[in-house]
């Protein structure tokens, strides 16, 4: 354990303020159940809108109905063929989400006593009526590439929003108390978790670009390598060091699985979207189905490295010398 | 809630709200122009002359070196009210005989200027499926759109040098007019609803063009005597270029051959 920095339990060092403030953090707001299943429904709901969003752009179904936000004229369900199946659905399933994401706005600045999480919330709305208006951009402006990955990165970060107030909600992270160790690693494992949600951030947009017909699929491919070495890191790191500390191991693990998952999706898409799909007359199935599973596999990594970080942050604060004095480090217990 | 959240709340939705009318507008302003185009063009210089004495044709057949591959099936069971034909257009070659390639005269008319048909071309939306699939028309060209199916298709060329646009044509809608100012050769069109849709129209300056049909051959008539390069298109298989000279009342034969990339 020493080798992984000091660690601490609880309550200690009482001139730790960073200790305190996180333990005041974990304590503070009482689990509430309804408040948080509803929470985890919008995150689901959500996963849910990613899916149908890539289904549209799969099915090269983006522009299939021409005007926004009204769909042929009118707020009417139109008849659902072709290529308006997809586009309508993934508008009505976003409406819903508006709706879903004002509530839980408002749930929990009306229920939760932590001030980051309330002003989460309110992030939330924003960030779902700047997708909103990406949307609709795309649709007026006839898919430009940069309008179109925008929205997809846009959407991500949603998603990403809306798992960290359904983890954050739960009766786990409200009611135990953070086991706090030390890192007194260079790079630092928050560095190591932030530099993963960096790379993740740049993959998605590459991807998006890819995909929107905005550049070259080369450039998402040569750094996926960069992706799968960070990510790589960054949870071996947490594995080696951290493990005792569930919420990170959990999220690391995770990361790993998904990160492997993902480069086979990505290949498999690679294959039957560019080497065999290159002449396709349509879009075909395995196509759909491997470019729509990576699309969701890619924005679960991107929420699971968004988990790590903030668990990390709360479990693994990183020491300065000046903190911890090389010549001090001692375990301390209670 | 404090008075800074609040203020920090409706700008943002102000902040939206104002994007998209911003956006709206425009977009709609550019639609005009585009639905009328022919209307908002600046008027055209007066046609060159031509002698019709003097005037010569080309004639030809274009090939496909090498078998023809197989046409690849089109799944339409998206849509139950798209029947008929489904097999892919992009390469049809019966016999040797390659159809749907756009043949024109890209250089040797020099600053010659010619007189736009006042009648339109039609694109016939039909069995879910463009006919033709290949057309050629002059810029400021009307294009006559029309929906013989009984399902919604949407209309989307994806030109490079034009502007683009989609609009929907519900069954029995009335037909869409659109013409394009400036010259593309191959320019792409798909449908949205159906994706397997897809057609080219070739926008060229001069009426000396034509698209061969199902046995290969075309015929470019009423050239004035000159030195021409002609130019043969097809969707997949690219461009080639053959010269040719044309004397007064020259009737010339120029065959083209394309193999498989
Ligand atoms: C390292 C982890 C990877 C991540 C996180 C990732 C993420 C993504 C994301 C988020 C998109 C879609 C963007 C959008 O929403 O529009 C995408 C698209 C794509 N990715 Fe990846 N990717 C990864 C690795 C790979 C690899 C190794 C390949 C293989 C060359 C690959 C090939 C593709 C392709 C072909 C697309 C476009 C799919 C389409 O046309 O619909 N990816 N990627």
């Amino acid at each position: 354990m020493w080798r992984a920095g000091v660690s601490l339990a609880f309550p200690v060092d009482p001139d730790s303020h960073r200790i305190k403030e996180l333990t005041l953090k974990g304590l503070a707001a009482p689990y509430n159940r309804a408040h948080h299943c509803f929470a985890v429904f919008t995150a689901c709901a959500t996963f849910c809108l990613i899916i149908a969003g890539a289904l549209v752009t799969s099915n090269d179904a983006g522009l299939s109905i021409p005007d926004w936000p009204t769909s042929f004229g009118s707020f009417r369900i139109p008849p659902l063929h072709g290529g308006i199946r997809f586009e309508w659905s993934h508008r009505a399933i976003a409406g819903s989400i508006i709706v879903l994401t004002i509530s839980i706005a408002v749930w929990t600045w009306l229920a939760d006593r932590r001030r980051w999480m309330r002003w989460l919330g309110l992030a939330a709305l924003g960030t779902v009526v700047a997708q909103a208006v990406l949307g609709g951009l795309t649709v007026l402006l006839l898919q430009p590439p940069w309008v179109s990955s925008a929205h997809a990165a846009v959407g991500q970060t949603f998603f990403c929003i809306a798992v960290v107030i359904a983890v954050f909600t739960g009766r786990r992270s409200m009611e135990t108390v953070p086991q706090i160790e030390m890192d007194t690693h260079r790079p630092s494992l928050i560095t190591l978790s932030l530099l993963s949600i960096l790379v993740l951030y740049v993959q998605l947009i590459l991807g998006a670009m890819f995909r929107h017909r905005g550049m070259s699929w080369w450039p998402h491919a040569l750094n996926a390598p960069v992706v799968a070495i960070v990510l790589t890191w960054t949870a071996i790191r947490a594995l080696s060091l951290y493990s005792k500390i569930e919420a990170v191991r959990r999220s690391a693990i995770l990361l790993l699985a998904l990160l492997i998952t993902q480069l086979c999706l990505g290949f498999l898409a690679f294959m039957t979207r560019v080497a065999w799909g290159r002449d396709a007359v349509q879009p075909e199935l395995p196509m759909v189905i491997s470019t729509v599973a990576h699309v969701a596999v890619g924005a679960l990594l991107l929420a699971t490295a968004v988990i790590l970080a903030i668990q990390v942050w709360r479990h693994v604060p990183v020491s300065f010398e000046e903190r911890v004095p090389g010549r001090e480090r001692r375990p301390v217990t209670a | 809630m404090n008075n800074k959240t609040w203020i920090a709340i409706l700008s943002l939705l102000a902040l939206a709200l104002g994007l998209l009318v911003g956006c709206g507008k425009k977009e709609g302003a550019e639609s005009q122009s585009a639905a009328t185009p022919a209307a908002t063009q600046p008027a055209a210089a007066p046609a060159t002359p031509i002698d019709p004495a003097t005037v010569a044709s080309v004639t030809g057949t274009v090939k496909l070196d090498g078998a023809a591959p197989k046409a690849a099936k089109i799944d339409m069971s998206q849509d139950p009210a798209c029947k008929g034909a489904n097999t892919a257009e992009t390469i049809i070659a019966d016999g040797g005989n390659l159809a749907n390639v756009f043949v024109y005269v890209k250089e040797g008319l020099g600053d010659r200027t010619f007189d736009v048909p006042k009648d339109a071309v039609t694109i016939d939306q039909q069995g879910c499926k463009y006919h033709p699939h290949v057309l050629g028309v002059m810029t400021g060209q009307n294009i006559q759109i029309k929906n013989d199916d009984p399902t919604t298709h949407n209309i989307h060329p994806t030109p490079a040098a034009n502007r683009e646009w989609n609009e929907s044509q519900p069954p029995q809608a009335a037909p869409i007019e659109k013409s394009f100012a400036r010259e593309e050769v191959m320019l792409p069109v798909k449908c949205n609803q159906h994706p397997w849709m897809k057609m080219y129209i070739n926008v060229v300056k001069s009426p000396f063009y034509a698209v061969t049909g199902p046995d290969g051959k075309y015929e470019i008539k009423g050239l004035p005597p000159g030195d021409y390069t002609l130019a043969f298109v097809q969707e997949k298989l690219g461009e080639q270029t053959q010269k040719v000279t044309l004397a007064a009342k020259d009737s010339k034969t120029v065959d083209a051959a394309f193999k498989l990339q």
